[in-house]
C-alpha cells in the first residue's frame, strides 16, 4: 500500500518535472528540473529494489552529467530564445519520433501478458555486493582495463588544454618557506632625530 | 586462483607496457620538459617495447584462455602483437628531439604507449567486452595525439574529425555486437562460434556481423569508411601520422581476421560478401584518390587505404591460406611504412619540415641515400618484383584465386597498375627533375637506421619469404576454416 503510494508520488513528480524541464523559460530552471527528476527516477529504482542503480543515478547523473550541464548552461553565452525559433518547424518530427516511442510502450503495455514475471531473487545478498562480487572477480581484466580507459581521458584532456603560459607570476611555495628570518627581515636600532639610512 | 603463473606469463608483453606506461606518466610529471627528461623519456618507452617484444618470443604458441575466457592467446596472435610491437618501436624511435608541434611533450609518450597496450589487447580479444575496450583503449589515445598540436588548426581539426567519426563507428559496433550477443546468448567468441553452429545464422545475428565488420572497416580505414584517413594523415603532426600509418591498421586487420575467421566461420559466405565489397572499394579508392594529391602524407593517406583492399582480398578469400597472405602482407606493410616515413620525418628545409610532393624534386642529386631507399619502398608498393610488396600482393591474390574470387583478383592487379601511376610519379620527381629548392641534410641517425633496416627488408624479403611462409602458414592453423568452399 505504501510503496503503491510512493510509487505513484514519484512517478508524477518524475513526469511533471520532466514537463518542466522542456517548458520552462529559464535554461538553469530545465536544468534543475532534469535534476528533481533524476532524483525521483533514483526513487523509483530504489522501489524496484536496485538500490545500486539509484545510487548510481544520483552519483553519476545528479553529481557529475547535471553539474556539467549547468556549467555549460551558465558560462557559455547560448542565446536560448534562438533555438527555440525552429520550434514550429521541428514539431512534426519530434511528434513523430514521440509517437513511435509511445506506440511501443503501448504495444509493451498490452502486450504484457506474455512477458515472463520479474523474478524475485531471494537471497541475503544486497545487489551492490553481488555486483561488486563479481567485478572484482570474474570481471577483473574489464575493471583495470576501464581503469586504464579513463588514465587516457585524464592524461588527454590535461595534455590537450594545458597551456604553459610565459610571464606569469606563480606562487613559489619551496622558495616561500625557504625564507629566513636572516634574509628577510633587518633589525635597526634607530638613534632619535636621524631617521632610518638606507645601506 | 585468477592470478596463476600462466595467466601471467600469456599476458606478459601487456603487463610489461602497463607498468612501463604507469612508470612513465609519473615520470613525466616529476622530470619536466627539458632535453634530457624527454630523451630518458623516450628511451624508457623504447625499453619498454623492446622488453614487450622481447617476450612475444616467449609467449605459449599453442591456444589458451586466460582470464575466465576474456583473452585468448595463440601462435597466430603472437606473431599480429610482435608486428605492432616493432611497428610501435619505430614510431616511437623515429622521432627526434627536434620536434616541437605537440609530440615533444612527454605525455606523447605516454599516450602512445596505452594505445600500444590497446592494440595488444584488442589483438587478444576473445569476448565483445574484451573486444570493446581494447579498441577504445587503443583509439582514445589516438584521438588525442592526433590533435597534440594545439597551435594548428589542421591538427585540432584531424583529432576532432578522428574523434567524432571514430565515436560514430564505436557506436555502429556496439550495436552490432548488441545484436549478436541478443541472438546468440553470450558474448563469448567461443560461445556464439558454438552458437551459430547449432542454429545457423538467423538474419538478426548477420545484421549484427554487418555493423560489427563496419565498425571495425573504419579502424583498418577501408573504403568506404576512410572518409577520415585523408584529413587525419593530413593534420596530424608527423611523427603521429607515422605512427597511425604503422601500427594500429595492424591490430586492426588481426581483430578482423580473429573475428571473422574464428567466431562467424561457419557464417562465412555471408561476411565474405561484405568484406569482398570493402575490398573492391579501398582498391579504387585508394589508386584513383592517390592521383590527385600534391601532399605526401595525404597520397601516404590513399596508399594506406588501398594497401588495406589489398590485405582485405586476402582475408575475403576465407581460407587458411587467405589468413597466411594478409599476415605477410602486414608484415611487409609495417616495414614499408616505417622506412616511407623515416625519409619523410627527415624532409626539412630550412629546419622547418616540409611535406609536399613537389619538394622531393631532385632529391637523387643531393640526398641520394634517401632517393634510393625512396624509390625501393615506392616500387615494393607497387609491387614489383622482387621486392617485398610483390610477395605480400603475390600471397593475397593467390589466396583469392584459389578460393574462386578471380574477379576480385584481376579488379586488385588492375588497381595496382593505377596505383603504380602515383608510385611511379614519385621516382619520376626524384630522379628526372631538377632540384627546386634543396632540403636540409642533416640527418637523425635513428631515422636512417631504421630506413637501412627496413630498405633490408625489403630488398632480400625474397630470402626470409621462405621461412615466413612456414610460419605463417603454421600460424593460419589456428584457425578453425580449412580450405576453400
Amino acid at each position: 500500500m505504501i510503496e503503491t503510494l510512493f510509487f505513484y508520488l514519484f512517478a508524477s513528480i518524475t513526469c511533471l518535472a520532466g514537463l518542466m524541464v522542456i517548458s520552462s523559460r529559464n535554461p538553469v530552471h530545465s536544468v534543475l528540473f532534469l535534476i528533481l527528476a533524476f532524483f525521483n527516477a533514483a526513487g523509483l529504482f530504489v522501489l524496484l529494489g536496485a538500490e545500486f542503480l539509484a545510487m548510481l543515478l544520483v552519483v553519476v547523473y545528479v553529481g557529475a552529467v547535471a553539474v556539467l550541464f549547468l556549467f555549460v548552461v551558465m558560462m557559455l553565452d547560448i542565446n536560448f530564445v534562438e533555438l527555440r525559433e525552429g520550434f514550429q518547424r521541428y514539431m512534426p518530427l519530434g511528434l513523430g519520433v514521440g509517437g513511435v516511442l509511445l506506440a511501443e510502450i503501448l504495444f509493451v503495455f498490452f502486450n504484457s501478458a506474455d512477458m515472463p514475471e520479474t523474478v524475485v531473487m531471494v537471497n541475503e545478498v544486497s545487489n551492490t555486493r553481488a555486483l561488486g562480487r563479481i567485478l572484482y572477480t570474474d570481471y577483473i581484466y574489464l575493471f583495470q582495463l576501464a581503469g586504464l580507459i579513463l588514465l587516457v581521458a585524464m592524461i588527454g584532456a590535461i595534455a590537450l588544454t594545458l597551456r604553459k603560459r610565459e610571464n606569469v607570476r606563480r606562487q613559489s611555495i619551496a622558495s616561500q618557506t625557504e625564507r629566513t628570518r636572516a634574509d628577510s627581515i633587518e633589525v635597526v636600532s634607530v638613534p632619535s632625530n636621524t631617521g632610518v639610512k638606507r645601506s | 586462483m585468477l592470478f596463476t603463473q600462466m595467466t601471467f606469463q600469456a599476458a606478459l608483453p601487456e603487463y610489461i607496457l602497463a607498468v612501463v606506461a604507469l612508470g612513465l606518466v609519473l615520470m613525466a610529471a616529476f622530470t619536466g620538459e627539458s632535453l634530457g627528461s624527454r630523451r630518458l623519456v623516450k628511451m624508457i618507452a623504447l625499453l619498454g617495447y623492446g622488453f614487450a617484444f622481447a617476450t612475444t618470443f616467449i609467449l605459449p604458441s599453442e591456444s589458451q584462455v586466460i582470464f575466465l575466457g576474456l583473452f585468448k592467446i595463440d601462435g597466430f596472435l603472437v606473431y599480429m602483437k610482435g608486428l605492432v610491437l616493432i611497428g610501435a618501436f619505430f614510431a616511437c624511435w623515429m622521432v627526434d628531439e627536434d620536434w616541437s608541434d605537440g609530440v615533444e611533450k612527454p605525455e606523447y609518450q605516454v599516450l602512445m604507449m596505452l594505445a600500444t597496450l590497446g592494440m595488444l589487447l584488442m589483438i587478444s580479444a576473445n569476448d565483445l567486452i574484451s573486444l570493446f575496450m581494447g579498441l577504445e583503449l587503443q583509439s582514445l589515445p589516438l584521438y588525442v595525439i592526433a590533435a597534440m598540436n594545439t597551435r594548428s588548426l589542421k591538427s585540432s581539426e584531424a583529432g576532432l574529425k578522428y574523434f567524432l567519426l571514430g565515436a560514430l563507428s564505436s557506436g555502429m559496433l556496439l550495436y552490432g555486437a548488441s545484436l549478436i550477443y541478443g541472438f546468440s546468448g553470450s558474448t563469448q567468441f567461443g560461445e556464439i562460434a558454438s552458437s551459430i553452429a547449432q542454429n545457423g545464422a538467423s538474419s538478426g545475428m548477420i545484421i549484427g556481423v554487418v555493423f560489427l565488420l563496419s565498425g571495425l572497416a573504419f579502424k583498418v580505414s577501408a573504403a568506404p569508411f576512410h572518409m577520415w584517413t585523408p584529413d587525419v594523415y593530413e593534420g596530424a603532426p608527423t611523427p603521429v601520422t607515422a605512427l597511425f600509418a604503422i601500427a594500429p591498421k595492424v591490430a586492426a586487420i588481426a581483430l578482423l581476421l580473429n573475428v571473422t575467421h574464428f567466431v562467424f566461420a561457419d557464417i562465412r559466405l555471408e561476411w565474405m560478401q561484405v568484406i569482398i565489397a570493402l575490398s573492391v572499394a579501398s582498391m579504387a579508392v585508394g589508386a584513383f584518390g592517390a592521383i590527385m594529391q600534391k601532399d605526401l602524407k595525404r597520397m601516404m593517406a590513399y596508399s594506406s587505404i588501398a594497401h588495406m583492399g589489398y590485405a582485405l582480398a586476402g582475408l575475403a578469400a576465407g581460407t587458411q591460406q587467405g589468413a597466411a597472405g594478409v599476415m605477410i602482407y602486414m608484415t611487409t606493410y609495417i616495414f614499408m611504412g616505417a622506412g616511407t616515413f623515416s625519409i619523410i620525418l627527415m624532409m626539412r628545409r630550412d629546419g622547418l619540415p616540409v611535406q609536399k610532393l613537389s619538394d622531393l624534386a631532385g632529391l637523387s642529386s643531393t640526398h641520394p641515400y634517401w632517393a634510393f631507399g625512396l624509390m625501393v619502398f615506392m616500387f615494393s608498393m607497387a609491387g614489383i618484383p622482387p621486392l617485398a610488396g610483390f610477395f605480400a600482393k603475390w600471397y593475397v591474390f593467390l589466396a583469392a584465386v584459389n578460393a574462386g574470387l578471380i574477379p576480385l583478383a584481376i579488379i586488385g592487379v588492375l588497381t595496382s597498375v593505377i596505383g603504380a601511376f602515383y608510385y611511379l610519379r614519385i621516382i619520376k620527381l626524384m630522379y628526372f627533375e631538377d632540384v627546386d629548392q634543396p632540403l636540409d641534410t642533416n640527418a637523425p641517425t635513428e631515422n636512417i637506421i631504421i630506413l637501412s633496416v627496413s630498405l633490408i627488408v625489403t630488398i632480400l624479403f625474397l630470402f626470409i619469404i621462405g621461412p615466413l611462409r612456414e610460419w605463417t602458414y603454421f600460424a593460419a592453423t589456428n584457425f578453425p576454416i580449412s580450405g576453400a568452399l
